[in-house]
């Protein structure tokens, strides 16, 4: 039973790093309707910066408690990068999505190097404190409370973007740009500056949840192109553009990765795409997604 | 009648090939194997993207089953002639294509290139998980074969790479882009190039959209096998890598860094992009980040590729001519 608890324990908290990125993901294809490829060099972007970041600020004396909030500020700072990357995107915004692809695929291969050119070709990892906050033990049951915080926060991402999307006028204007672009321009939306904001939240969704896993994982070259696959079966599970489907993608993929590495390691990754491949035979706009024409 | 500006090309470029080997160094000879390689693979891959609009991201599934399907005849059931070895393996991508294709046609743009992609994946995880089958990340050993039914035994394998088995593949890219030719300048390439431009139009027509969407996906699974089994030759190994997505995305750069829209495009972004990248990596290791700024500048200034750029040239002396 235990064994059981220990593994969903762990499923929930990769479902949450992966809610993160597949959020980004979302944000960025319903309002721009561009499928980024790059979303797993963001993530990766994130862990590495959040570890030089992190030993910074060790250096600096501050301390170890606050190793969740610096991660996070970490990984908002790297928000940086949306602004200039939207301006490279938005001369191929009026063509063929499969040039919007390539072009996302041009920036995963240009990051590859970016990283062995900072950070080395050597998986880097935080040797930290990140049990700082302690552990939670009922009978052989245990998880770090970092775990339980990054699945809290994570679920208030879900929450607080719930309500930014629906309840604020923002929101609105965002949804109103996904729904129809050129309406929402004659009413008088700036969708530059849209397309701007909306790229930049899902880039900085993309990093923090980055930062977030480095305590627990190493951060490697590999990461950026393996995560990438796994953020697509999520968004593709959940339906495209869809925020609850995002959620709901996160946790299938989570926890079947979680059951399938203890009872069936062969089919650790093989079972996910099953699962894609399903649900794209049944349900071809995914489970919470809108057919697309 | 002129003789069509692509025959010259082609004409052209076949005793550039030929000859090359008596020019350049062996090092340079064996470079080119890959380059043949590729460019059967995506005269086969331009089919499906260039001709009929559809972008698969998980093609380089196709040149997995070409590399496995030669190391398992090869090194399994000793099997020596290398032209079994291609049929079998075209016949089992195009028979693997079909049921794969039956689900992934029912979509176009970006939802089939992600189905795609899934299914490549699944590939790619059945390789490096069942490594008692497959041999996980070590891959498998492709044993040297025979060509025509000649062993070539007083060579080594460089030897034999760089002379006798250049022509063979040189051969095969000629059969490939003649097979190729045909197919784009038939009714049935015409058929296919009415559902990418208006498929709903091709449909009222009474154009069966779907089923020639099928057919050229069988077909450029063929193909890409074909590629793989020539990929796998050379190396001598077969490893999952050849299959990650990242290859796929690599053989959608080479088709758009030549220039999809043009036949020969397929063919001349695999030349650039092996000498690009061998060049790159001699120069610098950081030859990825090159490669993606040129991809990016690709996309975004030069969409019609290399190729594009020199049809453009050309019309524009032309027409200064006249």
């Amino acid at each position: 039973m235990s064994a059981l608890a220990n593994i969903v324990a762990g499923g929930v908290f990769h479902a949450a790093v992966l809610f993160l990125v597949a959020a980004g993901l979302q944000l960025v294809f319903g309002v721009q309707k561009i499928v980024n490829l790059a979303c797993g060099s963001f993530y990766a972007l994130g862990a590495y910066f959040g570890i030089t970041f992190i030993t910074y600020a060790h250096q600096f004396g501050v301390s170890d408690w606050l190793i969740l909030p610096g991660l996070i500020i970490s990984g908002v700072l790297l928000g940086f990068i949306g602004p200039p990357i939207e301006r490279m995107l938005r001369t191929v915004y009026g063509r063929d999505e499969s040039f919007q692809l390539l072009l996302t695929f041009a920036l995963v291969l240009m990051f590859q190097d970016v990283f062995k050119f900072v950070w080395g070709a050597n998986p880097r990892s935080l040797n930290s404190a990140y049990l700082i906050y302690g552990t939670i033990t009922v009978g052989d049951f245990s998880i770090p409370v970092y775990n339980l915080l990054v699945i809290a926060a994570a679920i208030a991402v879900a929450a607080g973007f719930g309500a930014f999307l629906q309840r604020t006028n923002y929101g609105r204007i965002l949804r109103a740009t996904a729904e129809n672009r050129v309406m929402a321009e004659a009413l008088g939306v700036d969708v530059r500056r849209v397309y701007a904001v909306v790229f930049t939240l899902g880039a900085v969704l993309g990093t923090t949840a980055g930062a977030l896993v480095v305590p627990t994982a190493a951060a490697s070259l590999d990461m950026a192109i393996e995560f990438v696959v796994e953020a697509f079966a999520v968004v593709v599970i959940g339906g495209l553009g869809s925020m609850r489907g995002a959620l709901a993608g996160a946790l299938i993929v989570g926890l079947i990765r979680a059951l399938s590495i203890v009872y069936f390691p062969e089919f650790e990754v093989l079972a996910i795409y099953v699962i894609v491949i399903a649900v794209l035979i049944s349900r071809p706009a995914g489970l919470f997604g809108r057919a697309v024409a | 009648m002129r003789p069509h500006p692509g025959a010259a090309a082609a004409v052209c470029g076949t005793v550039a090939l030929a000859l090359l080997p008596q020019v350049v160094p062996p090092y340079y000879v064996g470079l080119m194997i890959p380059f043949y390689g590729y460019a059967i693979a995506l005269l086969g891959f331009n089919l499906l993207f260039g001709y009929t609009g559809l972008l698969s991201f998980g093609h380089a599934m196709f040149l997995g089953i070409g590399a496995y399907g030669a190391a398992v005849m090869s090194s399994v059931f000793g099997v020596t002639s290398f032209e079994l070895v291609l049929v079998v393996v075209m016949l089992a991508a195009a028979l693997i294509a079909l049921p794969i294709g039956l689900l992934c046609v029912r979509y176009v743009g970006i939802f089939f290139g992600m189905l795609t992609l899934a299914f490549g994946m699944l590939f790619h995880s059945f390789l490096f998980k069942f490594y008692y089958v497959t041999g996980g990340d070590s891959g498998m050993r492709v044993a040297r074969m025979n060509i025509l039914g000649l062993p070539f035994n007083t060579y080594n394998k460089i030897e034999f790479l760089a002379g006798p088995f250049y022509y063979y593949c040189l051969a095969l890219l000629l059969i490939a882009g003649l097979v190729m030719w045909r197919l784009v300048h038939s009714p049935f390439g015409l058929h296919l190039k009415a559902v990418r431009d208006n498929a709903r139009k091709a449909e009222y027509l009474g154009v069966h959209v779907r089923r020639f969407r099928l057919a050229a996906f069988v077909i450029s699974a063929a193909f890409g096998a074909a590629g793989g089994a020539i990929l796998g030759f050379r190396v001598g190994l077969a490893d999952p890598e050849l299959v990650y997505w990242t290859q796929s995305g690599q053989l959608v750069f080479m088709a758009v860094l030549g220039g999809f829209t043009n036949f020969f495009g397929p063919i001349i972004g695999a030349l650039s992009y092996i000498l690009l990248q061998d060049q790159l990596q001699s120069l610098t290791e950081y030859w990825r980040f090159v490669l993606g700024a040129v991809l990016a500048l690709i996309v975004i200034g030069l969409p019609e590729g290399l190729s594009g750029l020199v049809v453009d040239l050309r019309r524009r002396l032309v027409g200064r001519a006249a």
